[in-house]
């Protein structure tokens, strides 16, 4: 190469990051083939594919529910939320994708370990009605987050986010409905509602990650807007939905410390342990060795039919080839 | 282009499975719904498939879970030709000066009716 074309090259990058820089300015979209900075790459590329890794992941607490549920309505019900989150994770990764890394990598990072994803799906389903829970909290918490990343500077990014959006919000409801049915039946029925939100409800707020002060790439995430809002902010508004709808319940947020606080306009909520979210995130959760085991078991139980349709259609190819030859 | 997976990668040189895989990776498709007739198909997404078959049958499950479509499109995404987003100015026309191409450039028939 010579030295004219190296000198091109960074004349084209000043180009590229001032009109990067424009765009996120303005409030315009990144598009895949745009120039972008490194970081901006490697921090969205990061997101989408722990974003996606969680759906994925999380099919597992609820899969494994489907027989289990009380009617046929239910399973149905169940199956369908579970499809829904398997979509969920091909539309990120085909998002993480348009950032260069191939779909077959983020499977293998996350296979071997190497991928994080939420720290809520390495908590232990124990009863129906933490089905319900989940939906209501998890999903409820889920949604909180995502909605604002529908506007997400990536495109992609925000594409992938309108469609999850739309579809989660039937996921809420039907845990909403489940915990409200479970709410309003017998004794036992409700001390079991209870005991799920119970359980639920603090490892729901730390999903919206650490407290703003401990949370070092947000500030950097909310300047290229891919953020929107702070992790505090989110968590405040998420906690000031569940006070409301808990109402409707007729049960009990297990926390004597939430309040509207007049002088921040925010929701402020009891002590969250933060040590145990790092333990579950560093892989120490109560289910994340049975997680992993079971994404491995599939992928690798899978490994044949992915052999098959690959030689299926290396052969059909081959025909055609033959043929027009 | 708004497509979701523009990298014009058809897989056939990404990186193969290192873990327990030698396959190559499959190709990438972008995927296209009609939402319903009368409409134009639409960009939803792109999908990962062998072929064409499973491709479509891979569409239909990811992208018309909830009756969004009537009729897809899959096209590999290798086949598709795009503009380059660096040469944006000098591809496109600029469209300065020539507001008489727009019908509120003609301001003087301003109250006559049907026009």
């Amino acid at each position: 190469m010579t030295a004219t074309a190296i000198e091109t090259r960074a004349d084209h990058d000043a180009a590229g990051e001032k009109v990067f820089n424009d765009l996120i300015a303005q409030d315009m979209r990144i598009e895949p083939r745009d120039w972008m900075p490194a970081d901006y790459r490697k921090s969205l590329t990061r997101q989408i594919s722990q974003h996606a890794h969680s759906e994925i992941i999380g099919m597992q607490p609820e899969a494994n529910w489907i027989t289990r549920a009380p009617s046929l309505k239910r399973k149905a019900v169940l199956m369908a939320k579970v499809q829904d989150e398997a979509g969920h994770g091909l539309y990120l990764y085909s998002a993480a994708e348009t950032l260069g890394t191939p779909r077959d990598q983020m499977t293998e990072d996350l296979i071997a370990g190497k991928a994080r994803y939420s720290s809520i799906f390495n908590y232990p389903v124990l009863t129906w009605a933490d089905i319900g829970a989940i939906g209501w909290l998890v999903d409820g918490a889920a949604i909180c987050n995502q909605v604002p990343l529908c506007r997400a500077s990536y495109g992609p990014y925000g594409r992938a986010m309108v469609r999850i959006c739309k579809e989660e919000s039937f996921h809420q409801r039907q845990g909403f409905e489940i915990l409200l049915e479970l709410a309003n039946g017998t004794p036992e029925q409700r001390a079991m509602a209870q005991d799920a939100v119970n359980r639920w409800y603090a490892p729901s707020l730390m999903m919206f990650g650490p407290p703003d002060e401990d949370s070092p790439n947000s500030q950097k995430s909310m300047e290229w807007k891919i953020k929107r809002f702070s992790n505090d902010e989110l968590r405040s508004r998420f906690v000031g939905m569940m006070v409301e709808q808990i109402k409707v319940l007729g049960l009990d947020l297990p926390d004597k410390d939430v309040r509207f606080d007049e002088e921040s306009g925010r929701w402020e909520h009891g002590p969250l342990d933060w040590n145990e979210f790092k333990e579950v995130l560093a892989g120490r959760g109560p289910c994340n060795a049975q997680r992993m085991e079971r994404r491995r078991e599939a992928h690798e139980d899978g490994a044949w039919v992915r052999d098959a349709a690959s030689a299926y259609a290396a052969r059909q190819a081959a025909k055609h080839t033959t043929k027009a030859a | 282009m708004t497509g979701g997976s523009t990298t014009g990668d058809d897989g056939a040189t990404a990186p193969t499975s290192g873990l327990h895989e030698d396959r190559a990776a499959w190709p990438l498709w972008e995927v296209f719904v009609r939402s319903s007739r009368g409409l134009s198909h639409v960009h939803a997404g792109s999908l990962h498939a062998p072929d064409a078959a499973m491709a479509l049958r891979n569409a239909r499950d990811l992208y018309t879970r909830r009756n969004e479509g009537v009729s897809l499109w899959v096209v590999p995404a290798s086949s598709i030709i795009t503009s380059d987003p660096d040469a944006k100015g000098a591809f496109f026309e600029s469209p300065q000066g020539k507001d008489y191409r727009h019908a509120t450039y003609y301001t003087k028939s301003e109250g006559v009716k049907h026009l």
